[in-house]
């Protein structure tokens, strides 16, 4: 009868055969990938898995998310009664959990009786949401529906196997059947429960069913992980170890030498960690659900460029082991396994999907890198991108206008250049607050609540240039590279230690990407600026300005997810107008992009909704007499979606606009 | 065949300013950029060069740092550079411009192959004259055609080009026998863009100068002394029409009744 070693044996190691070719044919994969150090602070990426994977932080913060909490730790609780039935299949009779000490093994048997139902509970509920309520659309596979059935036989299985070996041993020992299932009801609740049920049947005939059920259930399951995207089950863990411990708000500089390739075209030039990221994806659309060009129907959706980067690399994996010519080229039409050009230029990089993720796949960087393959290897990129190269090598600007007006904004002011002898901040005034008609207002704002609250500061004036980020998350980033060691270099010249930005672009790139060159600056966005100027009291509002009306406060991405600032420019607003801005529905490390970043400002929308008119209107559900923002790129997309809607009595005003409306006028 | 460009390095002229005393350009710290034009001209070379499988050589006259001009078309994918620089070539006219550029396309067509076409801007920036292709073309006696917008045929086995010119309201389509010196419209074609690899190519490769020792022209007839042409006075036009009216960002209403008024007491509005 059961067990039965001759016949569990074979399939067991058959079993675990194909489970370690499957893992060792995919993880394989990922050593074709160029080396990445992920390796630091190893303490701190310990104490991350545990609290990401193990702790499902990011999981857990949606509320389905608790389903898989309860599938996860269920999981490891029953790995252990896995373990015993594997080794009872091997060496019958010999090791059971019931020989241990009955103070451990009563805790464990009620622990597994109650994961195993907390289990079955989660996966038919899963299973009912994948029917009816889907994630997204897509996401009712076959392949979902049987990982789900699966685990729901192991589960019945196994009460079942429990609940006859309960009725066989309250048989044997002739106890009074209410007092025995009353008292197994405690350690065993679900076990005990149906062992009432059973002990009227077959009980050898139905041990054995349910033994083979549960046996071949768990053959299949171990058979076909790591054939599948529950590959994420051994891949997910080690993926939140390695994640990068900083924001991936950069992007990795690249070695301009002869010889060498730029970007990624083909899938081994990604970095094992990028590879690594493609099998951990659970598939799950948190990406999708909040990425503005998926959303607004565009060809972008950072779920299946992942998983096409995965595919990818099963397809092409034994070519590229062998040297031998590829079969699907990465950057393609944008069947299964590639990914459309189209794609690759729709992301905005708001970085929600990053945001989103719950195993740290960093969706962002890996289509920048496409980018750079097709601006720097194949010089394939939207037209309306060439005049924007052109301007920004020749002139350091996107206009391309001619850098000596960069300080006509400032021509009625007594602006002087910066002198690190006497000055404390460098204002960075970037490109849009020295050519862009509108954002000078807000240039001038600034200048004059920095010299009312005595700050001493300059400009570098006709020595500034544009600090390069939008060509460097267009994937230029040649062009990039050369711009960044001139600003440096002049930072480093005029003695440059604190630098304050009212541009989230500028912000990010001189605080983060600048880093990459060696350049360690104090950068402080305005909003933080002034935040701090209001809290000790150089800046005192003693009239709040009633001008603004009812204002809704729009996150930039730069700001608040790339650099996780939300509160100072909400405070800034709350000190000028007396009262904290309305939240949109998306804010703060949910906020929707405006549309502009990642070089879309200077690109043409043509395909699907305006990201800009969707932001827009959920801007309008919350009435606003001012849409308060604290970058210039989502001040324009502001502007114009307004317009675009006839919605033009609302305003929109930038926090120093608002705060010099307060103290200036 | 090899196909000659002509391209010249000429200061960004949006940033160009005059200074009103000594009448010249205001050229320190300006960035110099290709002629714009000359970049069309580029393009064209290399599309023939890619169809065709031509060679194609970039030469300039200029001073030695005129060579990032040569590199950027290096980068570009020309197969020569060539820099024409000497002292003595300094403060040329188009006249003697265009006997230096002559002279240096002869010496290609001798020594690197049969020149099939000659393509330059239509014009410079700097100098706007029109003058070089047109006399390079007289120098060599080549048949020229200016202003083209399209390459409509281009056969080396019957050695003919046909072509279309962008005239004021119209079009004329034109065919000669080559060599050819063609000038071009920016119409023509969009320029590329560099790819990283040629550009760090270009960085290494080395750009060969000619001087006129290379070049064995007479002295008097090229550089300063042989320039019949010179410049008496450079000035901007004085702006006789036009005013900014009031503040519209700040007080658009006010302004624009400004304007009203403005344009009512010129009886310029109809009522």
């Amino acid at each position: 009868m059961t067990p039965n070693p001759s016949i569990f044996a074979p399939l067991l190691i058959a079993s675990l055969a194909v489970f370690a070719w499957g893992c060792w044919k995919r993880l394989s994969l990922i050593s074709l990938g160029q080396p990445e150090d992920r390796f630091n602070n190893i303490g701190t990426r310990f104490g991350e898995m545990l609290l990401y994977a193990f702790g499902q932080k990011r999981v857990i913060s949606k509320p389905f998310g608790f389903n898989h909490f309860i599938i996860f730790w269920s999981f490891l609780i029953l790995m252990v009664a896995n373990t015993e039935f594997i080794l009872n299949g091997l060496f019958p009779h010999t090791i059971k959990l019931i020989k241990l000490p009955f103070e451990l093994y009563l805790p464990l048997a009620f622990m597994i009786d109650i994961a195993s139902l907390l289990a079955l509970i989660a996966v038919t509920v899963a299973a009912i949401r994948r029917l009816f309520a889907p994630p997204y659309p897509e996401a009712r596979t076959k392949e979902a529906f049987f990982i789900l059935g699966l685990i729901a036989i192991l589960m019945l299985a196994s009460f079942t196997l429990n609940a006859t070996e309960l009725a066989s041993f309250m048989l044997k020992s002739k106890a009074d059947p209410a007092s025995f299932l009353a008292a197994a009801g405690r350690i065993m609740p679900v076990s005990a429960f149906l062992a009432g049920y059973l002990v009227s049947l077959q009980l050898g005939m139905v041990h054995a069913v349910a033994w083979w059920a549960h046996a071949v259930a768990l053959f299949a399951f171990i058979c076909y992980l790591p054939n599948s995207k529950h590959m994420h089950i051994l891949t997910a863990i080690p993926n939140c170890f390695f994640h990068r411990l900083e924001k991936p708000n950069t992007q990795p500089v690249e070695a301009f030498v002869s010889g060498n390739t730029f970007g990624v075209g083909q899938v081994d030039r990604y970095s094992w960690k990028d590879l690594l990221d493609s099998f951990s994806c659970t598939e799950c659309g948190r990406c999708q659900n909040v990425c503005p060009a998926s959303i607004t129907g565009k060809p972008l959706n950072p779920r299946a460029v992942i998983h096409d980067i995965k595919v990818n690399l099963l397809e092409n994996g034994t070519a590229l082991k062998r040297g031998a010519a590829l079969l699907t080229p990465l950057i393609g039409e944008g069947g299964e396994g590639s990914v459309s050009e189209e794609a690759i230029w729709s992301c905005t990089t708001c970085g929600a999907c990053m945001e989103a993720c719950p195993v740290f796949i960093e969706q962002m960087p890996k289509i920048i890198q496409m980018r750079r393959h097709l601006v720097e290897t194949e010089t394939k990129f939207p037209e309306e991108l060439l005049n924007l190269f052109e301007n920004m090598e020749s002139r350091s600007n996107p206009w391309g206008i001619a850098p000596s007006e960069r300080t006509k904004w400032c021509s009625q002011l007594d602006v002087k250049p910066f002198d690190s002898d006497t000055m404390e901040y460098l204002f960075y005034v970037g490109c849009a607050g020295s050519f862009d008609s509108r954002n000078k207002h807000v240039s001038v704002a600034m200048a004059q609540l920095l010299d009312k609250a005595g700050i001493t500061w300059g400009i570098l004036g006709k020595d500034e240039k544009c600090c390069g980020d939008s060509v460097r998350r267009l994937g230029n980033e040649y062009v990039f590279d050369k711009m960044a060691r001139e600003n440096v270099a002049t930072f480093i010249e005029r003695g440059v230690k604190k630098v304050v930005t009212q541009c989230p672009h500028c912000f990010t790139t001189l605080k983060n990407d600048y880093r990459q060159y060696g350049l360690e600056l104090e950068v402080i966005h305005h909003s933080e600026l002034l935040r701090n100027l209001v809290q000790d009291g150089r800046l005192a509002v003693d009239k709040t300005t009633q001008e603004m009306g009812t204002t809704v406060f729009h996150d930039s991405c730069y700001l608040g997810r790339h650099n996780d600032v939300y509160d100072a420019p909400r405070e800034v607003i709350g000190a000028a107008t007396g009262s904290a801005p309305a939240e949109m529905e998306r804010n703060r490390s949910n906020a929707f992009c405006c549309g502009a970043g990642g070089g879309r400002m200077w690109m043409e929308e043509h395909v699907g909704e305006r990201i800009n008119l969707t932001r827009v209107n959920e801007a309008l559900e919350q009435k606003p007499d001012t849409i308060c923002v604290a970058c210039p790129y989502c001040m324009t997309m502001f502007e114009d979606g307004l317009k675009d809607v006839k919605a033009e009595s609302v305003k929109v005003r930038d926090v120093a606009e608002i705060m010099a409306e307060a103290l200036l006028r | 065949m090899l196909i000659v460009v002509c391209i010249k390095q000429v200061p960004d002229t949006t940033q160009v300013q005059i200074d009103p005393v000594t009448n010249t350009l205001v050229r320190d710290g300006i960035p110099f950029i290709v002629n714009p034009y000359d970049t069309h001209a580029l393009e064209e070379a290399l599309r023939l060069k890619d169809r065709f499988g031509c060679t194609v050589a970039a030469i300039s006259m200029g001073p030695p740092n005129a060579e990032g001009t040569l590199k950027k078309a290096l980068a570009l994918g020309v197969d020569h550079a060539i820099l024409l620089s000497d002292r003595v070539f300094g403060g040329a006219d188009t006249l003697a411009t265009s006997k230096v550029l002559a002279a240096a396309i002869a010496k290609l067509h001798a020594e690197v192959g049969e020149v099939g076409l000659v393509l330059c801007g239509k014009q410079t920036i700097d100098g706007d004259t029109a003058q070089v292709g047109p006399g390079i073309a007289s120098r060599l006696d080549y048949r020229q055609l200016t202003l083209v917008d399209k390459i409509i045929d281009l056969d080396f086995s019957t050695q003919k080009i046909r072509v279309s010119r962008k005239l004021e309201g119209r079009h004329e389509i034109v065919e000669a026998p080559l060599p050819a010196m063609l000038t071009v419209v920016r119409e023509l074609n969009r320029p590329r863009y560099p790819k990283v690899q040629m550009r760090l190519a270009a960085a290494e490769a080395a750009v060969e100068v000619w001087n006129n020792k290379t070049l064995q022209l007479d002295e008097q007839k090229i550089g300063l002394k042989g320039s019949p042409t010179w410049v008496s006075k450079i000035f901007s036009p004085e702006r006789d029409k036009g005013e900014i009216l009031g503040d519209g960002y700040n007080d658009p209403a006010g302004t624009a009744a400004l304007l009203i008024e403005k344009l009512m007491a010129k009886d310029m509005l109809p009522i």
